[in-house]
């Protein structure tokens, strides 16, 4: 069987493009009902403690406010004791909004005041007086560190051949200690549920989330709804970048409300509580490195603590791409945590990566100043063949190449070693580079493809598109498998009643959603053959599926495409019934392993007295299987990126330690990198053919732009100044120190 | 928010009446400010008047060959004024290093200058500030306190001024015209804003039911020699951690007389007359920058998380007054340091 390819690897506008643009793309605080109340989410100032008394008297007494929520007076639902955990909740006990007097970090959610509209809501909530008990917290990490614990007691740990033995005989080695700051996802669109309660008691539940299949069954089975009484939607979000992988509080409040008052609630959170909830988390990292004089890598060590909260064990990959990115043989690695009186950290884009990534791609740098050696030269020395942490083959790896188109793109042969020897004007120039990579998974998910009483196509899972493109690929995906236009593909995704998909993240929905389309798709092509075979005088009455092909919108026999059956055709003579096929995708065990590649070129100007950093010139070039849409993979990339240069230059979420207290909570703060920040960004897809990881040959996009592109920005730094930054932001006062030390 | 009255004044007199009749009514313009205050709830006003509507919106020649802004003339509009443009070139730069487009088309001169701190602690009514609630405390001086001030602090508030244009306004000499019950008055700018002392809620020396009718520029703009440069954790839209104007009048190579601001250091525009006095008559050369830099810097106290900033100051204020003395001033498009 053939069926031309026409979508799929070509450049394409996003499907949703024109909708976001003219503002008719509605999101989740946006849809809104007759009678419509509003709901304000009143914050704890206290790191821990219990609330003595809330007195909610003001608030109540302004016209206009139907209700004041609190512990006191939350409804006693099943909610409240049910299981609360989400598909992506760490190990530990969830944190459930209005439960009792407890207060475990300060903006944690204690009081809802719905109100008539949203003025009123937010006015009272002012008003609402709490007094606290207050207990002694320590949200300081280097302060947490002597009580630090293994989550995976032990079984989490990497370790093969003997890592201190051998960075001790090691001729050259390095031994550092690097900190990334606490960093926030901020979105554009902030969380917002509109929770709509419809005639018949059913609820319609709008919610800002990456998986609605989560947010649904979370609903139902907080407050023992039967399963039929919800569906939750999503057809649009505006970013999430991890902060929608889990169910935020304001789901919680505004379905709680909508059943108590039996009417329609909204809750949008501010821009100000877009940071009382998931965080990256500070991590401390060591990273010892022991190598031949010719660089060949002896000894890998790399210790990370990260924090986490008091009710959560919050883990993330950190410290395996140690054990990955290079060939060695004595490697140990291990990931700790340390509890503070924070909300529990959250995945955030490349989670883990982004940290470890960072620590094991600067100590590369370190190294191989130590060496005297080219960065490129010493990671070519060390390339990994095979992935040494599962002991199994890469169904591809295209990172050589990666590599090498990079650094002539990037024109890395110009490089000087030595720090602070090129100097244009006032600016100090400097290269680096550094590797990237991100795990090319593959979640199940169950889809459905239909023929359409008009000849069109719908295919429909339940998984989100966050702005990554989502739409616009699985159109692609479906319309080629079908043989129609894109435009007579119809997608349906962001809705719990769909069949059943996980969250959208990691990468993994190109290849997870993408993957159950196609095998939908599929199905529904034997199922359409077989109906159209059943017809009167059908041309395609005694042929398989191996004999026809599908194009133009007909099924064609491939010997004499003149002889069809049309898709309307087929419709028709189904009645003008849909034809439909269901259909669940799950990985399979494999002998590969799998990954995404990047190779980062970085190249910075620093003002070469007053130490001012900017970032001029990035090339990423990214080998990822095969890329369906270079345009939106492309945007993908730049936007992790951009990502990228915040780790390296600005984001930085400070806590008052004194009060346990994120002091940079509005986006005057806490800093994103604003337009004059990013540059000329320059992205390259390798070209990589993989049979193995899923029969897209697809491995995704989005966090790979991300990882090691903080790393090639501080090593660029370094080589411009001569001033080696290990704590991220990188700012202008460290660089001055560095000078001035 | 708090529920509030709104009115609108048509004449100076009406407003000025208006304000000191009520002691919780507030003046709004461009509302760049005010409004966010009022959503964080720090600021409560019962009533506004909106001031936007009065006869102040012009730039006009003085009979002394300076130049008059009305206090609602909106910063974009003085920024790409021809003759601010041509003739105090040092203005429309610092107006456009702050904030962003969208900002400046909105604030007003007036507005500008009655701006508050943007201290995180002012900001956030869970945390004691004794700015926002006299005697509460001030965690800056232990905390997040990165733009925070090296000069003129008090043991109660450590808060900075958060204008771009006012240290340009500083370094130009300019007169704050200002109108209340009880008459016109002019204030020089350097005594407009205070010093926090033992009352750091009070920002200025208006008194309640004053208004700012218009900042008058003295005839030289300096527009041979100047520069604003800006230093800033990301390269726009961002407050400063330091931020220099300077200002020459060349006799050759001799200084004949300098002008140096600071932003970001203190509760107000830093001027030093002794700094600017050790300039003049001196050449134009780098250790001529260092010593006015000292003597600026010689009272700088710092908390820990502002140690860094009379090192940076002093580099920042080299560089501005380097730039000003080769009349190469900092371009606020290109984001390169000159």
């Amino acid at each position: 069987m053939t069926t031309s390819e026409r979508f799929v690897g070509s450049a394409q506008r996003r499907t949703d493009g024109r909708k976001k643009v003219t503002g008719t793309a509605p999101y989740a605080g946006e849809f809104t009902t007759t009678g419509l109340l509003h709901g304000a989410v009143v914050n704890a100032a206290i790191a821990r403690g219990s609330i003595r008394s809330i007195d909610i008297a003001a608030a109540e007494a302004v016209p206009g406010v139907v209700r004041v929520f609190t512990h006191e007076n939350r409804p006693d639902e099943a909610w409240f004791t049910s299981a609360f955990k989400d598909m992506v909740a760490p190990d530990g006990t969830p944190l459930r909004p209005l439960r009792d007097a407890r207060v475990f970090y300060s903006g944690q959610p204690i009081s809802l005041v719905v109100a008539e509209d949203f003025e009123t809501a937010t006015y009272a909530a002012s008003l609402v007086h709490v007094a606290y008990e207050v207990t002694p917290h320590q949200t300081d990490l280097t302060a947490a560190r002597h009580d630090a614990f293994d989550p995976d007691e032990g079984e989490g740990d990497i370790v093969r051949g003997s890592a201190e033995n051998a960075l001790a005989t090691a001729p050259v080695s390095i031994d550092r200690n690097y900190r990334i700051a606490i960093e926030h996802h901020n979105p554009m669109e902030p969380h917002a549920t509109t929770t709509v309660v419809e005639a018949d008691g059913r609820l319609t539940v709008y919610d800002k989330t990456q998986g609605a299949r989560n947010s649904y069954d979370v609903v139902v089975n907080v407050f023992g709804l039967p399963e039929d009484r919800v569906q939750v939607l999503s057809p649009f979000v505006g970013g999430a970048f991890g902060s929608g992988l889990r169910p935020q509080y304001q789901l919680f409040l505004s379905v709680m409300a909508a059943l108590v008052l039996e009417r329609s609630v909204r809750v949008t959170l501010t821009r100000d509580q877009m940071f009382t909830f998931g965080y990256r988390p500070d991590t401390l990292q060591r990273v010892a490195l022991g190598a031949e004089a010719d660089g060949k890598l002896k000894a890998v060590i790399h210790d990370a603590l990260a924090g986490t909260s008091r009710y959560e064990d919050f883990t993330e990959t950190v410290v395996d791409w140690s054990g990955l990115l290079y060939q060695c043989d004595d490697v140990r690695l291990a990931h700790r945590l340390a509890k503070i009186d924070t909300v529990t950290p959250m995945d955030m884009r490349a989670p883990g990566g982004a940290t470890g990534m960072y620590a094991i791609e600067t100590a590369m740098d370190e190294l191989a100043c130590e060496l005297g050696m080219d960065p490129l030269e010493l990671r070519l020395k060390n390339y990994a063949e095979r992935d040494q942490n599962e002991d199994k083959p890469f169904s591809s790896k295209q990172l050589k190449e990666c590599y090498r188109q990079g650094a002539e793109r990037f024109g890395w042969s110009r490089r000087r070693p030595e720090p602070r020897s090129v100097r244009e004007g006032s600016d100090l120039v400097g290269f680096g580079m550094a590797t990237g990579s991100w795990e090319a998974m593959l979640f199940p998910t169950s889809a459905r493809a239909t023929l359409l009483p008009d000849g069109s196509l719908e295919v429909a899972t339940a998984t989100a598109d966050i702005g990554t493109g989502t739409y616009t690929i699985l159109a692609q995906i479906a319309a080629d498998a079908l043989g129609l236009p894109m435009d007579r593909v119809k997608v349906a995704i962001g809705d719990s009643s769909l069949p059943k998909a996980f969250v959208e993240g990691g990468s993994a929905t190109a290849a997870s959603a993408g993957s159950a389309i196609l095998k939908a798709c599929q199905e529904l092509k034997e199922a359409l053959l077989t109906a159209a075979r059943r017809i009167d005088g059908s041309p395609l009455a005694n042929v398989g599926l191996e004999q026809v092909v599908f194009s133009s919108g007909s099924i064609r026999r491939a010997a004499d495409e003149s002889e069809a059956v049309s898709l309307e055709a087929l419709a028709a003579a189904n009645g003008n019934a849909p034809l439909s096929v269901e259909i669940d995708n799950s990985p399979s065990d494999s002998p590969y392993s799998s990954y995404s590649h990047s190779a980062v070129f970085a190249e910075v100007r620093v003002d070469a007295e007053i130490g001012m950093p900017r970032v001029t010139r990035i090339v990423s070039a990214v080998a990822a299987g095969r890329i369906i849409n270079p345009q939106t993979a492309r945007s993908q990339i730049m936007g992790g990126v951009v990502f990228g240069m915040g780790q390296a230059l600005h984001e930085e979420a400070v806590i008052d330690h004194a009060l346990g207290r994120f002091m940079t909570h509005h986006l005057a703060d806490y800093h994103i990198p604003a337009h004059a920040d990013v540059a000329d960004i320059d992205v390259l897809f390798v070209e990589e053919h993989d049979e193995a990881v899923n029969p897209l040959g697809v491995k995704g996009v989005g966090e790979i732009g991300v990882a090691g592109t903080g790393a090639a920005i501080g090593n660029a730094i370094y080589n411009a100044t001569g001033v080696r930054v290990r704590e991220l932001p990188i700012t202008v006062d460290k660089i001055l120190a560095g000078w001035t030390r | 928010m708090r529920p509030f009255s709104y009115t609108r004044a048509s004449d100076v007199g009406e407003a000025v009446a208006a304000l000191a009749a009520n002691d919780g009514a507030r003046f709004i313009a461009g509302g760049t400010n005010l409004l966010d205050l009022m959503k964080y709830d720090v600021e409560r006003p019962e009533h506004l008047i909106d001031i936007t509507a009065l006869p102040l919106d012009r730039i006009e020649n003085t009979a002394d060959g300076g130049l008059s802004i009305g206090a609602m003339v909106r910063n974009t509009d003085i920024a790409y004024d021809e003759q601010v443009a041509a003739r105090f070139p040092l203005l429309a730069s610092a107006i456009l290093a702050g904030a962003s487009p969208q900002l400046r088309n909105s604030a007003t001169t007036g507005g500008n200058l009655r701006q508050r701190t943007r201290c995180s602690y002012f900001y956030d009514v869970s945390t004691p500030c004794n700015k926002r609630e006299p005697g509460s405390g001030c965690p800056a001086k232990t905390g997040f306190a990165r733009y925070h001030a090296i000069l003129g602090a008090s043991e109660r508030c450590i808060a900075t001024h958060p204008s771009d244009m006012c240290v340009g306004l500083a370094a130009l000499g300019a007169t704050v015209r200002v109108e209340g019950p009880e008459g016109s008055r002019s204030i020089p700018f350097s005594d407009f804003h205070r010093l926090p002392g033992d009352t750091p809620q009070v920002d200025t020396t208006l008194a309640h039911g004053e208004m700012v009718v218009a900042v008058d520029l003295p005839g030289k703009g300096f527009s041979d020699h100047y520069s604003y440069l800006k230093i800033r954790d990301r390269l726009s839209y961002a407050f400063a951690l330091i931020s220099v104007a300077a200002a020459l009048d060349m006799d050759g190579d001799t200084i004949a007389e300098a002008r140096l601001a600071l932003g970001g250091v203190a509760h107000k525009p830093w001027r030093n007359a002794e700094a600017e006095a050790a300039m003049r008559g001196k050449p134009a050369v780098e250790t001529t920058f260092a010593e006015a830099a000292d003597i600026v810097l010689a009272e700088a106290e710092t908390v820990p998380g502002n140690a860094f900033k009379p090192e940076l100051a002093r580099r920042t204020m080299i560089r501005a007054l380097s730039q000003a003395a080769a009349g190469t001033p900092q371009s606020q498009s290109d984001k390169r340091i000159q």
